[in-house]
């Protein structure tokens, strides 16, 4: 007889730690052809604020880190991806994908955190500047991590979709909360014990799975996150997300997959999306004897 | 306090003066570099040993809780003069460091032992009552038996700006002591900056203290490496400028060997063999000295070693 | 040596005791690393024997002994190098996409890491740097050269906007002996990231870890012929300098044989960078925090034992802490450790070569004669080996040649000043312009000084400091062009 195999539990991924989601609440994750393939958890508000408080206690010391030593942590990031392959494409291939695209993909996602690795400590010399004023002062710009992102992951492709966004948020010293997809969760959440083993502190990448139309309402109104990614947020809701987020000036980002697409590497990979989760500072300092 | 400060005499006066005229800035990267690579220090065999066994003889035992009662204080006064019972070689602690309610005792269970009674007055830790108590707990701290009196600073005067009078309680606390030797506590932790901590050890040295300290060990952030190695260098200043050689007590966090050798590699390196004594430095911790027991043995048998085996007291 | 048994007496609290503490012998171990009995050169992926069929001995400066041997390069050999790098730019390394150019480099730096140890002890071993500098400097700051350029190579675009930038071609490049590991990466990795291919000569003393360094190459699948290394004297560096199909010269060293390359390239078209002498002023202000510009000086002047071209070998010290400075650098110099570089407590390790030790010797002479008032460390040195004591003169005046020349040694010349104008002056009156130093706590004095120094680093309350993102390189006679950082991209692209 075939050896019994050990199903893997999938759970949420908060502060470095992998709970149940709090409100104990499950929804199935089916295959193309409607074959359960995992119970995955169906997060809640609850879940989603531990995480963001998570989030807000990691930003201090992640983007007091150096770059240097963030470049490390994401270059670790893509080595354990590397070493995780076959598990991540075995994912995205009960998800629906055919072989070749579930390569594709992993490898898509290994190159996109060794791209964004390297940009850790040159980003801020392509946006920072020097200022020449009319006066005898030495005035400087330069971009600082704007905190907390919210961030829902695109159903489509679900790993290397979420790692385009959250990569260039973390690379520029922010912490983020992720939906992850809801049709298709499974490599995303896998994705959380490689951040759990690659020397990301806790709390500066955390992942919720569950229904959309619950928890991105919540995220969008939270008023201690201080930026959302929307680009997994279905076109008809996205007016809504803009409108809760101005509660606080959340600012709003949106990746237009439709029109860029996930592979175009000019353009789904680019220090732009790292700028789009700063913020600038000028500093005036006066030159004199 | 200008008008206050002219009353003073002129000698009194320009003690403060010179404190805060030597109170020249810190620069804190700098510092805390130089003091990482100090910790760099790689020790070994026989020079481990002879820093280990200087690290106990320059320990002040010290307990400090609400809840100390004579047994245990006996227990640790036991530890203090035996620290090893199996190896003669470990020398006694410097002093053992109590509450006042607790010194009398404490004179009595080392007595004859060559360790010293120290005990903390001017209400520790915070230092928030009236310097006539602060007196008078000193006199009476002496007069039960005290060798050595740790007091805390007005935090509050220095932070506000008035370090005249600050210098002063040191001052009026320093007559009290009498013949008791006088550590001032400066709690680093409370202090922001390198630059309030040279200020603050600069003013102690000149009021009076023989001693200065970093810390209570009652707050967030206690001794350090680099507040030490800054104090360190205001006490090389001060004997530059006075030829008083003026004693370093870091206390609080240094709870292992390894950590007690980089204290050690910085005083020698800052101040030289004159302060390598018990006369002049002293550690103040409690977790201290099981850690270098177990180092000690571990050199003598080439075995690491297991807290079971170490008495706690 | 103080046993624990002498001193047990005295460690009695209340006895006054002043043993002085000697730190016992801790030397890294060597066990772990193999160095072989001879090395060829590293051309096409392979290590093959030179043409010259000559190889030189490598030594331990520490102890003279010899360490191993190496290929001397001939013009036939430079020549076989150039041609493999040119081979193999046109067919791989520039046709490589590359964010795979960048994952190559990319593993460089891992394996550096894994590595770091042994390359610290041998860099130590062949050139006499303490093992405190190779493993704590040397080597981690060249892995992070590699990391830092790595990241570069699919960026590029982005630091030379609106131009189409394209790779040089091959790069000829000559390094120094007193950071070799570290100069390696300085050329190789941003030439690597931007699509060259390299030919690199080691200096004559130090070539041992740029071998290591070709084992590396070798592990991380480097295309053969991508990087070449041929070990060899002047002329082989000469030979490479000169060959007609080398696109792009890079060199570090003196400012004199800088002038000879750049005499030499005259009309050839060729692509120059030059990293070359100093003679740093470091300028302390009244209001400097004291104790921590004592630590700044002592290092800008004994880091590596002075073999250092940015080296902070001019003090400018205002008249009024004269005193006080000068007195806290006695007592400082008098606790630096000179002596076994491989002992991790080591503070000043060898003097390079027998022949920088005469130099160094003989520009200390000229300061006595000249009538500077010379102060030296009293440690003992070693018996074997090139060693010179941590020294430094005061009544120094700007025409003496110890404030002039570079003397490339552990010697520092006190000058003093009396306004910022006059520290200005002074700091700018020599050929050099490769770095300075400013110690004081005001911020606003700071920027106005580094607006004034001709010098292509400021070091503002710090001194010898080295990122691989920040740009490093010379004003005046100290050269041309920037290694580190975006800028450090320049010398190795074509933009159209």
């Amino acid at each position: 007889m075939a050896r019994l195999s050990i199903n893997k539990t999938y759970k949420l991924f908060i502060n470095g730690a992998f709970p149940r989601t709090e409100s104990g609440r499950f929804y199935p994750v089916r295959g193309k052809g409607g074959e359960l393939l995992a119970n995955a958890c169906r997060g809640s508000r609850k879940d989603l604020r531990n995480a963001v408080q998570a989030a807000r206690k990691a930003v201090a010391g992640w983007s007091g880190k150096t770059a240097y030593n963030r470049g490390q942590i994401l270059y670790r990031i893509a080595e354990v991806c590397e070493s995780r392959t076959a598990e991540l494409t075995d994912e995205l291939r009960r998800q629906g994908s055919s072989a070749s695209e579930a390569k594709k993909e992993v490898e898509r996602v290994i190159d996109r955190w060794v791209y964004y690795a390297g940009w850790s400590d040159k980003y801020s010399q392509v946006i920072g500047s020097v200022n020449p004023v009319a006066g005898p002062y030495y005035n400087f710009t330069v971009p600082e991590p704007t905190g907390v992102v919210g961030l829902v992951t695109p159903e489509e492709p679900t790993l290397l979709g979420l790692v385009s966004r959250v990569a260039p948020a973390i690379v520029g010293g922010n912490t983020v909360v992720a939906i992850t997809s809801e049709s298709r969760p499974l490599a995303a959440i896998t994705l959380g014990e490689v951040f759990e083993t690659s020397d990301v502190p806790p709390g500066v990448v955390n992942l919720i799975s569950g229904l959309k139309s619950e928890l991105v309402p919540w995220l969008a109104a939270h008023m201690d996150v201080n930026a959302i990614d929307a680009t997994g947020v279905a076109p008809e809701k996205l007016a809504d997300v803009q409108k809760t987020a101005a509660e606080n000036v959340k600012r709003y980002v949106h990746f237009d997959a439709e029109e860029i697409g996930w592979t175009d590497e000019r353009l789904s990979q680019s220090p732009y999306a790292i700028f789009d989760f700063q913020e600038l500072k000028t500093v005036w300092h006066p030159m004199g004897m | 306090m200008f008008p206050m400060t002219a009353l003073l005499p002129v000698a009194y006066r320009r003690n403060l003066n010179d404190a805060l005229e030597m109170a020249h800035g810190v620069d804190a990267v700098a510092a805390e570099e130089r003091a990482a690579s100090l910790a760099k220090r790689s020790l070994k065999k026989e020079s481990k040993v002879w820093g280990l066994k200087l690290a106990v003889s320059m320990i002040d035992l010290t307990t400090l809780e609400g809840k100390d009662t004579r047994g245990k204080v006996w227990a640790l006064c036991q530890k203090a003069i035996r620290p090893d019972p199996s190896d003669p070689g470990v020398p006694h602690v410097a002093a053992v460091c109590v509450y006042p309610s607790m010194v009398s005792y404490v004179k009595q269970a080392v007595s004859g032992s060559g360790v010293k009674v120290a005990s903390v007055a001017t209400g520790f830790p915070s230092g928030q009552t009236f310097l006539e108590i602060k007196v008078q707990e000193t006199r009476a701290t002496v007069a039960a038996g005290a060798d050595e009196i740790d007091m805390v600073i007005d935090r509050g005067a220095f932070l506000s700006g008035d370090h005249q009078k600050v210098f002063d309680e040191i001052a009026e606390v320093k007559e009290a002591c009498g013949p008791a030797h006088l550590k001032v506590i400066l709690e680093t932790g409370e202090l922001a900056n390198y630059d309030q901590v040279r200020k603050a050890s600069l003013i102690a040295m000149y009021a009076g203290a023989d001693f200065i300290k970093t810390s209570t060990g009652k707050v967030g952030v206690n001794a350090t490496l680099p507040v030490t190695l800054v104090m360190l260098e205001a006490i090389r200043d001060f004997y530059h400028a006075t030829g008083k050689r003026i004693g370093m007590k870091p206390a609080g966090g240094i709870s292992n060997a390894k950590l007690a050798l980089a204290y050690l590699v910085v005083l020698y390196e800052t101040l030289g063999a004159d302060w390598m004594n018990a006369d002049m430095f002293r550690f103040g911790a409690s977790s201290l000295l099981n850690d270098i027991l177990m180092q000690l043995k571990k050199e003598k048998t080439g075995a690491y070693q297991g807290p079971d085996y170490f008495t706690i007291d | 040596m103080t046993t624990a048994l002498e001193t047990k007496e005295r460690l009695q609290p209340g006895a006054a005791s002043s043993a002085i503490w000697e730190y016992a012998a801790s030397p890294e171990s060597t066990d772990h690393v193999r160095i072989a009995s001879r090395y060829n050169l590293f051309i096409g992926g392979r290590f093959v024997e030179p043409h010259s069929k000559r190889w030189f001995e490598t030594i331990n400066p520490a102890t003279e002994e010899t360490l191993t041997e190496m290929a001397e390069a001939d013009a036939e050999d430079v020549d076989r190098a150039v041609r493999e790098a040119r081979k193999a730019y046109e067919k791989v390394w520039r046709k490589l996409a590359p964010s795979e150019r960048g994952k190559y480099i990319f593993r460089i730096a891992r394996l550096i890491q894994e590595k770091s140890r042994a390359l610290a002890v041998v860099e130590t071993m062949n050139g006499g740097k303490p093992i405190k500098e190779s493993r704590d400097i040397d080597i981690p700051l060249a892995a992070a050269h590699f990391f830092y350029y790595a990241g570069w190579a699919d960026k590029i675009e982005y630091a030379f906007p609106n131009r189409t930038v394209q790779p040089v071609g091959v790069a000829g490049q000559v390094i120094p002996w007193n950071f070799p590991l570290l100069m390696a990466a300085w050329k190789i990795a941003p030439a690597l990231a931007a699509g060259n291919t390299v030919v690199l000569k080691p200096a004559e003393t130090t070539p041992l870890t740029s071998m290591l360094l070709a084992e590396i190459l070798l592990e991380a699948e480097l295309p053969p012929g991508v990087v070449n290394i041929v070990t060899g004297a002047g002329a082989t560096g000469a030979a490479v300098v000169a060959h007609p199909d080398v696109d792009k010269v890079a060199f570090t060293g003196s400012t004199e044989v800088g002038k000879k390359i750049q005499r030499a390239l005259a009309g050839s078209g060729k692509r120059v960078t030059l990293e070359l002498g100093g003679k740093a002023p470091n300028i302390v202000f009244e209001d400097a925090p004291i104790d921590q510009a004592v630590e700044g000086i002592i290092n800008g002047i004994y880091f590596n034992q002075g073999h250092v071209c940015c080296a902070g070998s001019r003090l400018f010290v205002q008249e009024s802490v004269v005193g006080p400075v000068i007195r806290k650098l006695r007592d400082r110099i008098g606790t630096l450790r000179v002596g076994n570089p491989l002992d991790k407590n080591t503070d000043i390790g060898a003097i390079n070569s027998r022949a920088q030790l005469e130099k160094i010797r003989e520009l200390v002479e000229s300061g006595v004669e000249e009538g500077a008032e010379i102060f030296q460390s009293s440690c003992a040195l070693p018996d074997r080996g090139f060693w010179f004591a941590p020294t430094f003169f005061t009544g120094v005046s700007q025409s003496n040649r110890i404030a002039q020349e570079e003397i490339f040694g552990p010697v520092l010349s006190v000058l003093t000043f009396r306004t910022p104008e006059e520290a200005i002056e002074k700091a700018n009156n020599t050929p050099y312009g490769l770095s300075a130093g400013v110690w004081t706590e005001k911020g606003s004095r700071i920027l106005k000084m580094a607006q004034k120094l001709r010098a292509g680093v400021i070091w503002a309350n710090t001194y010898n400091k080295f990122d691989p993102a920040s740009p490093f390189g010379g004003y005046k006679e100290s050269g041309f062009g920037r290694e580190g950082g975006l800028h450090g991209l320049a010398a190795y692209v074509l933009l159209s």
